[in-house]
């Protein structure tokens, strides 16, 4: 497989040049990374031809021969362009419903707000300076700001049943509540499997490996189907509330092996050394073992909770309305049915901007950790 | 043991009489709470449906199977489905993984620009997404009539995928048997030839041995035995197609979303596992002479694996898991045909526990197989 291929290189190359963008710099810069040998030139010129293929496509499908507006509901100019370009007018006519859902049309600067609140929370975590206790009574604050906001009921806000939520709000949601509820839940569980007492222990190992070995769609399933039926008559739960249910218990078991992984990586000495304090074992791991053990783990946490962000959108297949069920909701208007296309690349880019944004992010703690900051 | 609060030992025991206490006691009155609804509900509990006839139909399958087969066969044929994209799954997304994670080290900036994209790119966008996109796409080619034939017999249009096939008989798989076994006689024999090369210092040629044992013996007793390999090429009469191997849009979208997802995670692998290399082992090998692709091959990548391996494992295990989502297309794998029994039956409990223990089985089976290589791989300390 190697011989086909350009080899690997350690250390990288010459980087770019970085005094001026004079012509033997840029020779230079071009020779070393672009034609250094045979084999480099023929993928170098291979691969242009294929760049250069995708992007004139792309650039005539979506650009060039795109509809971007169509007046009305009209669709004529989109069904003329079909095959040649892209129908680009069904983002500005079903926008607002792939974002909020059914969520009153007049009332929907309540989700966008609550959708900024996410994101103004999300970004406060990742600042270092904010990494204290204090944060947990910012997201307690924040969630029950986040929750009054949609659900309203009070005086000037009218009340919103969540079965009208829809759309980011719901994704952020899923996502956000499953990881406030779900990382008490993998401390507890992270700390029982390293206990010494054996019942607990087990407990604790059951639990995790049975829901890291099922898929997610299972344990929705079991939401959605046979959560009625363990409950005692009369008792029954919002649909969404137990799809949350679920991913907490689902965000809890994978969050558990990060943390005990953090937990392995604190020294004996530790534990000892609070021992000998006289401390007690929640003293001992609140105040000692825990704040060393999650401060090894961000990174890896970031990356699971990107994972589970994603992985919200399966509850499209039990019929939550989160933001890849209203996409998908969107185009079954037969007017708009053959553009589907276009709204998943729509999509697929708002899920991407989360995900990249918060990828770039562990990337730049994994970074930092190297540098031994 | 003293019987006091000041005591660890008591209090620990203490402790876990509560927690399974209170684990048992939830189980309980969940269990008791499923008893009386499902009586209620009629609904009788066993396993006892699996009998039973399915009546669903199953559209893509490679075991014979009719509405008329009982729930268990349904059953099976959704395990097969499952495994057939899981297995494949798991060769395409190593194999793409692999290159793209080499190419990303790669000392062209436009290859290694090009593979950082493509993980990024794929890395964060949801599997079901990705999946609802192919399968959209795969929606939109042209019907059979105007079918794409990239090479003469093979067909992509809206059907799916179609290419020539090979009659399967007693004769063919007995040839495909004596190249099976070439192939494990060849691993034996390298074996032996490479302690040899260790003891006694002089390298071998064994891809010789390769080519006799795996193809001309094999060829020489398909033509003794007189076994024909007759070729079929698909034709189109009507509105599909006759003859040929078909893989289904939704078989072909689910792999198509599968190996892309997954192939982004496994290049991110490969690349911090050859990273993890010390730039020592690169150094020492070109010293003495050695052509880049054999250093890559036979020095680098077998000291990556064993960084590589333990997170390639749960690659693998997330693969498989992810192909439950083929339940979102209607390709019929265990979870849908689960989800199925479960509407037509209400047999709720048992059908999740079906798919419980279907995917459980086949974790363990996987993490048994990956430990076992790792094991094997590990390296041997003097």
């Amino acid at each position: 497989m190697a011989t086909t291929l350009d080899t690997p290189r350690v250390p990288r190359p010459t980087s770019r040049p970085r005094t001026g963008w004079d012509a033997y710099s840029v020779t230079r810069w071009l020779r070393a990374n672009l034609f250094s040998s045979i084999t480099s030139t023929i993928i170098t010129l291979l691969l242009l031809g294929l760049l250069a293929k995708m992007i004139v496509g792309f650039v005539q499908w979506g650009i060039l021969d795109a509809v971007w507006t169509v007046p009305g509901n009209d669709t004529g100019a989109c069904r003329a362009a079909r095959g040649i370009g892209a129908c680009w007018a069904v983002i500005p006519e079903k926008y607002r419903f792939i974002l909020f859902g059914t969520y009153p049309y007049d009332q929907q600067w309540r989700p966008a707000l609550a959708t900024l609140l996410f994101i103004a929370l999300f970004y406060v975590s990742c600042l270092r300076s904010f990494w204290r206790r204090e944060l947990i009574l910012v997201w307690a604050v924040m969630l029950s700001l986040i929750g009054l906001l949609m659900w309203g009921g009070v005086p000037g806000l009218e009340f919103v049943s969540q079965e009208r939520w829809g759309g980011l709000p719901v994704t952020l949601v899923l996502a956000t509540f499953g990881l406030a509820f779900g990382f008490p839940l993998g401390i507890l569980v992270a700390l029982g499997r390293r206990a010494k007492l054996p019942a607990i222990r087990s407990l604790c190992v059951l639990y995790v490996e049975l829901i890291r070995g099922v898929p997610l769609i299972s344990l929705l399933f079991m939401a959605s189907v046979m959560f009625p039926l363990f409950m005692p008559d009369g008792v029954n739960l919002d649909k969404l509330l137990r799809a949350q249910i679920a991913v907490v218990l689902y965000a809890g078991a994978y969050l558990a092996e990060v943390i005990r992984g953090g937990l392995q990586a604190v020294p004996r000495g530790q534990h000892e050394a609070a021992n000998a304090l006289g401390l007690s074992y929640w003293q001992k791991n609140r105040l000692i073992i825990l704040p060393q053990a999650i401060r090894h783990v961000i990174p890896p946490l970031v990356n699971t909770f990107i994972a589970f962000f994603k992985d919200t959108s399966l509850v499209l297949i039990i019929g939550i309305f989160d933001l890849l069920t209203t996409a998908k909701t969107a185009i079954v208007d037969p007017a708009w049915q053959a553009y589907s296309v276009e709204v998943y690349i729509f999509v697929a880019v708002i899920y991407f901007a989360f995900c990249f944004a918060m990828s770039r992010y562990s990337r730049h703690l994994e970074m930092q950790g190297k540098r031994g900051t | 043991m003293r019987f006091s609060l000041q005591d660890d030992q008591f209090r620990g025991l203490l402790w876990q009489i509560a927690v399974v206490g209170i684990a048992v006691g939830l189980v309980a009155w969940l269990w008791s709470n499923a008893v009386h609804n499902l009586s209620v509900r009629r609904i009788s509990t066993g396993f006892a449906f699996l009998g039973r006839e399915a009546g669903m139909p199953i559209v893509d399958t490679w075991l014979a199977y009719s509405p008329r087969d009982t729930y268990l066969r349904a059953f099976i044929v959704g395990v097969i489905n499952t495994l057939r994209v899981a297995v494949i799954g798991v060769v395409l997304a190593t194999i793409i993984g692999t290159l793209v994670g080499i190419a990303r080290l790669s000392s062209n900036w436009l290859l290694s620009r090009l593979a950082a994209i493509y993980v990024e790119v794929l890395r964060d966008i949801p599997p079901l997404l990705q999946l609802l996109f192919w399968y959209v796409l795969m929606q939109g080619l042209p019907p059979a009539r105007g079918a794409w034939k990239p090479v003469s017999g093979v067909f992509l249009s809206n059907r799916g995928l179609v290419v020539p096939s090979v009659a399967l008989e007693g004769g063919q798989f007995l040839v495909i048997g004596a190249a099976v076994l070439g192939l494990i006689l060849f691993y034996l024999l390298r074996r032996r030839l490479i302690a040899q090369q260790i003891r006694d210092g002089h390298a071998r040629r064994i891809w010789p041995y390769g080519l006799l044992l795996v193809l001309i013996l094999p060829a020489l007793l398909s033509w003794l035995l007189g076994v024909s390999w007759s070729v079929t090429l698909p034709e189109l009469r009507g509105f599909n197609f006759v003859g040929g191997w078909t893989f289904a849009p939704e078989y072909f979208a689910l792999l198509l979303a599968l190996v892309t997802y997954t192939s982004a995670f496994i290049a991110e692998i490969v690349r911090s596992g050859i990273q993890a290399v010390p730039r020592g082992q690169w150094d020492a090998a070109l010293a003495l002479g050695l052509r880049r692709s054999f250093v890559l091959r036979q020095i680098v990548l077998p000291q990556a694996l064993r960084v590589i391996i333990p997170p390639m494992t749960s690659q693998y295990l997330n693969l498989t898991k992810n192909s439950s989502l083929a339940v979102a297309i209607g390709y019929q794998d265990i979870v849908s045909i689960a989800n199925t029994t479960l509407n037509q039956t209400g047999q709720a409990i048992e059908a999740i526990a079906l798919i419980m223990a279907v995917f459980l089985t086949i974790s363990l089976g996987i993490s048994l197989f990956m430990n076992w290589y790792n094991a094997r791989i590990a390296l041997v300390e003097r």
